[in-house]
């Protein structure tokens, strides 16, 4: 009996932290959306949503969230394989991801000098004769940097799932008379597929919603939705649209972590 | 497990002891009596010296904290736990403040050195009759360019912004009601206007500028300029003064169609523990002297008409800060429009940030 009882105890500080910090906050977003800019409880705030304007922006979040988590994966997986064959595996991943723990503001004021017209990319450009061009406040340099910044988040899963990776798997492939393309597509991808999926919910969700890169390295050329929460919450102080958003992206993500959750497969 | 009670009772003890020294620190230095002024303004926006011959004058000690955005400042003061005696905001967060009911009515009798401030800049929309506040700097929102980079190009009207020749060489601040505004004065409206129409017809017209627009960005739009990453950046005065000293190929200009006029006002919030020396405060601000070095000092406009005379001549003829009376009476103070036009003006502003080249 004293055993339940102190068990319980133990989880009471638990239980609080979710209801107070998890719970509540998201019921909280809930209810504020359903009040218009008068603060009348209505429905105006999602039929606004369904306006060219926010499904212009809708696609436009996708689309470049898409991008940022497509060329992200595209360098972090041979990036993550490479780092298992070396001999110093920890050292390597510690390396990269050392530039995480820099604040994300200063990775970007940093970048501004870096892309700027008399940055160090244009000095470069124009070594190799190439001559100056705009990078800052592009598509370009917006994507660049989001998949900098980005990538210590999707190695780190597939570096996981890489190194838990049997090596006699690959030895039975090799065996069998499977070239090296086909043990990639048939052995090594599907079982590591699980970093992946998880690398790519880490990157996708945070991507649809960046709003300071938005400002600092697209110059505002390139709206997210995020950007659009940001303006309803502090310049407008209509919350009700700035939590309406905000319940579409969560009811995007809960759809995405279902669609690549994992499924346990029965023996 | 008894090492992590030793590291807890560690971090006790230390705590213990810093919180000790704080507080005789602060006894030391008479932060804990009731003579104290605390001060809220923007950042690097006083003459220190003036607060060291402000505390000689009258004794009094001052704390001194700083704010970097308007909203931030009154989301301060409203949930109080703060004890501000004096806080410098704009005019549209005063008229927002007063109706909250977070302002102390000032007491004139106690600021006999309101007669030095231009009438021009008393009695205004925000707070009609001064009941609130008193005016500390004010401003203008134009384009600050850099002429070096334009070829010797010379702009004076919001209509050069359309030019071909600046195509991709536009800053904006990012702001609703000042690029929206800016559209607004082009047609020749009022930036104070509701008109849907003719906000439209405004934001139809901003998007044929998009070809010159480089970027819309924040603060860093004073690097960006002062680096000379583009050539034209519509900004307020203040940063145009701040920049034009760090670049001198920069100029700025008010265009001739009108803009908008800005003030940072002195008030005294609902949470002050020393209204008396807050009135001292204000009322030593304003005395001629102290404000005009205070002027040069910041190097904003001041709306003190006796400290222009203590000011050097270069700076008070200085037609880029001082405009003409003809120029002046083509500007206009934000109105409070309201949350819900507001929201239109962001809704627009957004639309045009989406449109694209």
């Amino acid at each position: 009996m004293e055993n339940k009882l102190t068990r319980t105890l133990y989880a009471v500080p638990y239980m609080l932290w979710i209801v107070l910090f998890v719970v509540a906050p998201i019921l909280l977003v809930l209810y504020y959306s359903f009040f218009n800019i008068d603060g009348q409880l209505s429905f105006d705030n999602y039929e606004k949503f369904f306006t060219p304007v926010y499904l212009k922006m809708i696609v436009s979040s996708f689309w470049y969230a898409f991008l940022i988590t497509a060329i992200t994966l595209l360098v972090a997986y041979p990036a993550a394989y490479l780092l298992t064959k070396t001999t110093h595996k920890q050292l390597w991943l510690l390396l990269i991801i050392t530039p995480s723990w820099i604040n994300l503001l200063l990775k970007a004021y940093a970048f501004l000098g870096i892309f700027g017209t008399y940055g160090a990319a244009n000095s470069f450009l124009e070594a190799i004769g190439i001559g100056s061009q705009q990078i800052l406040f592009t598509d370009f340099s917006f994507v660049f940097v989001s998949v900098y910044i980005f990538i210590p988040f999707m190695i780190l899963p597939i570096f996981n799932s890489l190194n838990d990776l049997n090596p006699t798997l690959l030895d039975a492939a090799n065996d069998l008379g499977a070239s090296k393309w086909t043990t990639f597509r048939r052995v090594i991808f599907p079982l590591t597929i699980d970093g992946v999926k998880s690398g790519c919910q880490v990157v996708f969700i945070p991507a649809l919603s960046l709003f300071m890169l938005t400002r600092l390295i697209a110059g505002n050329r390139v709206i997210t939705l995020g950007t659009a929460i940001e303006q309803h919450f502090l310049v407008t102080e209509d919350w009700g649209m700035g939590s309406m958003i905000s319940v579409f992206l969560m009811i995007t993500m809960v759809l995405i972590m279902v669609l690549t959750g994992t499924r346990k497969r029965g023996a | 497990m008894s090492r992590i009670v030793r590291f807890f009772i560690g971090i006790a003890a230390v705590s213990a002891v810093l919180l000790y020294s704080i507080s005789s620190l602060n006894s030391d230095q008479g932060y804990s009596g009731g003579n104290t002024l605390t001060i809220y303004n923007w950042g690097d926006y006083i003459d220190t010296d003036l607060i060291k011959q402000f505390e000689k004058e009258t004794g009094m000690k001052v704390i001194y904290e700083t704010f970097d955005s308007n909203e931030a400042m009154m989301t301060k003061i409203r949930q109080g736990g703060t004890h501000y005696d004096i806080a410098i905001p704009s005019e549209y967060m005063i008229d927002k403040m007063r109706k909250e009911d977070l302002l102390v009515k000032l007491d004139h009798s106690k600021i006999p050195n309101l007669k030095n401030v231009d009438k021009r800049f008393m009695d205004l929309p925000f707070d009609p009759k001064n009941h609130y506040s008193v005016p500390y700097f004010w401003g203008t929102v134009g384009i600050a360019y850099n002429s070096k980079m334009l070829g010797g190009m010379q702009i004076d009207s919001w209509a050069d912004l359309w030019n071909p020749k600046l195509e991709n060489q536009i800053l904006f601040v990012d702001g609703a009601r000042e690029v929206i505004g800016m559209g607004l004065n082009s047609l020749g409206y009022s930036l104070n206007d509701t008109d849907r129409n003719h906000l439209l017809q405004a934001k139809n017209k901003l998007d044929t500028l998009t070809p010159n627009v480089k970027a819309i960005v924040g603060d860093e739009i004073r690097l960006l300029l002062e680096n000379e990453e583009a050539a034209v950046g519509v900004v307020w005065s203040g940063v145009a003064s701040e920049i034009m000293a760090e670049n001198e190929n920069l100029e700025y200009v008010v265009p001739k169609e009108g803009s908008n006029l800005w003030f940072d006002n002195m008030v005294i919030p609902k949470t002050a523990k020393n209204v008396d020396g807050a009135h001292q405060f204000i009322n030593f601000m304003l005395d001629p002297k102290v404000n005009a070095q205070n002027t040069e000092y910041v190097s904003y406009s001041t709306p003190n008409k006796a400290a222009l005379e203590h000011m050097p001549k270069e700076m008070v003829e200085d037609e880029r800060f001082y405009p003409s009376e003809e120029l002046t009476k083509k500007l206009e103070v934000y109105e409070n429009l309201g949350k819900k036009n507001l929201a239109y003006y962001n809704e627009l502003f957004l639309q045009f940030k989406m449109h694209r080249k």
